[in-house]
């Protein structure tokens, strides 16, 4: 008995023993991602020195660029770092931002329905339904996107005359705007639904019951005082939504068309059924690349990009939650 | 002797009424309101079906195309070289690498998210590194994927960690099992730190000055009573990470090698040649299948997507029977 107590409790596992393995785990994975950002920011540092900020700018065809500089690469040759990613950025920016804002508006709608108004059969029915759509992977999403979604928009949406109109410039085969804002959309707006309600199920009862007492009915309650006490919620889900759609690869490498062409809103209404290609996806779609230098160099900066958007946002988020903590709720 | 495990008293304190059922007009109908607040509401409605006939379109959809391409025989036949769909074989090397990858994730993740989680709650000194850690682990759970895949290309491809994957006259290949886990287990960090900080912060104070009293230590209150008192919500962050592994892409695609069956390394013992070696998972395999990759065969990707499918069914439904169990023994947080 003894024994086995010196053996569990003793030294070996003593407390000072102990905090001093876990604190160096919990350092070695802090460690681990400054690593990382460095890693990938010197990676991409040939490129941005090159470019400059023309780097973000439009300028040429991107894929011939991209193509370029992988092929520099592989000759010998003195390297091409030439290289301006607008479109990409552009298209990521379209996409990201349509999805968010719809689903920001339908994840706030259901969440709410979920929380107050649904009755029990149908939250029920709901919540399963809500987590059920929030972790089915991205792959499966694609799938579908080009199988059932593409084609559709392709043959049913997109009319004759509007693909003669482009076709000097740009095939219109479904692989669009269209499809990959929508199967984003049912992609992140489930993480908000059940980071929104979670938030919204944290609002303190009594301050509802104060604002129903003064004769404020369900609905103006609910989004006067649980939504906007919800408020720091809201972000985070946001803010992690946002984080998902910016660095969603394989799914929109499967349906954006993988073109790099800028989408132009001038364009009217044929502007959402034009193809494109996020910044994620580039770096999926020329992974074989790595081995060149230059292309190595390129793909890294996309990803210090992507990397740098990623730690904005946490960052804003954090900032946004911080400032509306005097509401008195938590997220 | 089996461990006594702390739990707390189920059900009310006795000699307290539980509160009367509300009737049924005790909740305020929708008729009093006005046009804009309906107006609202039916919006609600329209998008709470419009989410569940989202989620049964694809489900059944998925199941149909499913039961109508899976042959049994995909799944234990390895895919091969050939002209048509017949002839390509089925996915078992998928399926297993998936397990592999799971399996390794997870025994990486597992441990670390907990050992992490047991810090910063019960340890947590200095605050300035629970500071730091707190938004570490919130940015990796925020940096995307295919970003940390890249990274991964760089880690393993350094001569130092070559004996993790192939290499040959200096050159490390840097795309394994190892490679792929290590890097996956990452994405399912965050989610088990953040269930397992859940557990222990819903255990009471008392509890633990309860277990000090008696003179056990730190580590052994945390082994002994915490841990096992959360053990419904570990379980939980486990099974997510897990759904997070088995549906993850990006890093399968680039850290495994994207072949299209196990690459088994020469010159290592059995289970070490394969972990050293490049492979693929039904993720990756959807992702060549699907008319934009390099295998277009729509009918085995959905197959596989099928199969994927059933995964993360069964780990859903894990996660509820946990909670469900959780219930009714009672836990500290409810």
């Amino acid at each position: 008995m003894e024994e086995e107590y010196q053996q569990e409790y003793g030294p070996k596992w003593s407390d000072q023993r102990v905090e001093r393995m876990l604190g160096a785990l919990v350092c070695a994975v802090v460690g681990l991602l400054l690593a990382m950002i460095v890693v990938v920011f010197i990676h991409a540092w040939p490129s941005f020195a090159h470019n400059g900020l023309s780097w973000f700018g439009p300028g040429g065809d991107v894929d011939d660029q991209l193509n370029a500089i992988f092929l520099s690469g592989q000759s010998g040759a003195e390297y091409i770092y030439t290289f301006h990613a607008w479109p990409l950025i552009w298209s990521t920016l379209l996409i990201t931002g349509g999805a968010v804002s719809i689903a920001l508006f339908s994840a706030l709608f259901v969440a709410v329905f979920i929380v107050e108004f649904a009755p029990e059969w149908m939250s029920n029915i709901l919540q399963p339904v809500v987590r059920f759509l929030a972790s089915v992977p991205s792959v499966i999403y694609g799938l579908l996107g080009v199988l059932v979604l593409v084609p559709f928009i392709g043959n049913h949406l997109v009319t004759e005359p509007q693909k003669a109109s482009v076709a000097g410039v740009i095939s219109l085969t479904g692989y669009s705007l269209l499809a990959a804002v929508t199967v984003l959309t049912v992609m992140i707006a489930p993480l908000m639904v059940s980071i929104f309600s979670d938030g919204l199920r944290a609002v303190k009862p009594g301050w509802l019951e104060g604002s129903l007492a003064l004769g404020v009915n369900r609905w103006r309650t609910t989004w006067k005082i649980a939504v906007r006490t919800a408020r720091p919620a809201i972000v985070a889900g946001t803010v992690l939504a946002v984080a998902r759609a910016i660095g969603e690869a394989v799914m929109l490498a499967m349906i954006s068309g993988s073109v790099g062409f800028a989408p132009n809103p001038a364009d009217g209404a044929i502007f959402i059924y034009e193809p494109s290609r996020p910044l994620a996806p580039t770096i999926v779609k020329n992974i074989d690349q790595l081995s060149s230098p230059p292309a190595n160099a390129t793909l890294f900066a996309i990803a210090a990009v992507l990397l740098f958007s990623a730690a904005f946002l946490s960052l804003t988020g954090w900032a946004a939650r911080r400032s509306m903590r005097k509401y008195g709720a938590t997220a | 002797m089996s461990t006594p495990v702390a739990t707390p008293p189920a059900g009310p304190p006795p000699g307290i009424a539980p509160p009367p059922p509300a009737g049924k007009g005790a909740v305020e109908g929708s008729a009093t309101w006005r046009l804009t607040d309906r107006i609202g509401l039916a919006i609600c409605w329209a998008l709470g079906l419009l989410f569940c006939a989202i989620a049964v379109a694809i489900a059944v959809y998925l199941f149909i195309q499913g039961i109508k391409f899976l042959k049994p025989s995909m799944l234990v036949t390895p895919a091969s070289a050939g002209f048509s769909q017949t002839e390509t074989g089925g996915f078992s090397d998928a399926l297993f690498g998936t397990l592999i990858v799971a399996v390794m994730g997870i025994a990486i993740a597992l441990p670390a998210g907990i050992a992490i989680a047991v810090w910063l709650v019960e340890y947590g000194r200095p605050t300035a590194l629970a500071r730091i850690t707190e938004s570490t682990i919130e940015a990796i759970a925020g940096i995307p994927s295919i970003v940390l895949a890249l990274f991964g290309t760089v880690i393993f491809s350094s001569t130092a960690l070559g004996f993790l994957s192939r290499s040959s006259e200096g050159v490390v290949f840097g795309r394994s099992f190892f490679a792929a886990a290590t890097m996956l287990s990452l994405v399912a960090l965050p989610l088990i730190v953040a269930s397992t900080r859940e557990g222990l912060n819903s255990i009471p104070r008392h509890v633990r000055e309860a277990s000090y009293a008696v003179g056990k230590t730190k580590a052994a209150t945390t082994r002994r009573i915490l841990l096992p008192a959360s053990r419904p919500q570990v379980a939980t962050g486990a099974m997510l990470g897990l759904g997070r592994i088995i549906g993850d892409t990006a890093i399968i695609v680039v850290l495994l090698g994207a072949t299209q069956n196990f690459a088994p390394v020469e010159g290592a013992a059995f289970p070490i040649n394969y972990l050293r070696g490049a492979g693929t998972t039904l993720t990756n395999f959807v992702y060549e299948a699907s008319p934009t990759g390099n295998l277009n065969q729509p009918q085995k990707a959905y197959a596989a997507a099928f199969v994927l499918l059933l995964m993360v069914l069964a780990l859903n439904a894990a996660v509820d029977v946990i909670h469900r169990r959780a219930r009714k023994v009672g836990t500290w947080s409810s």
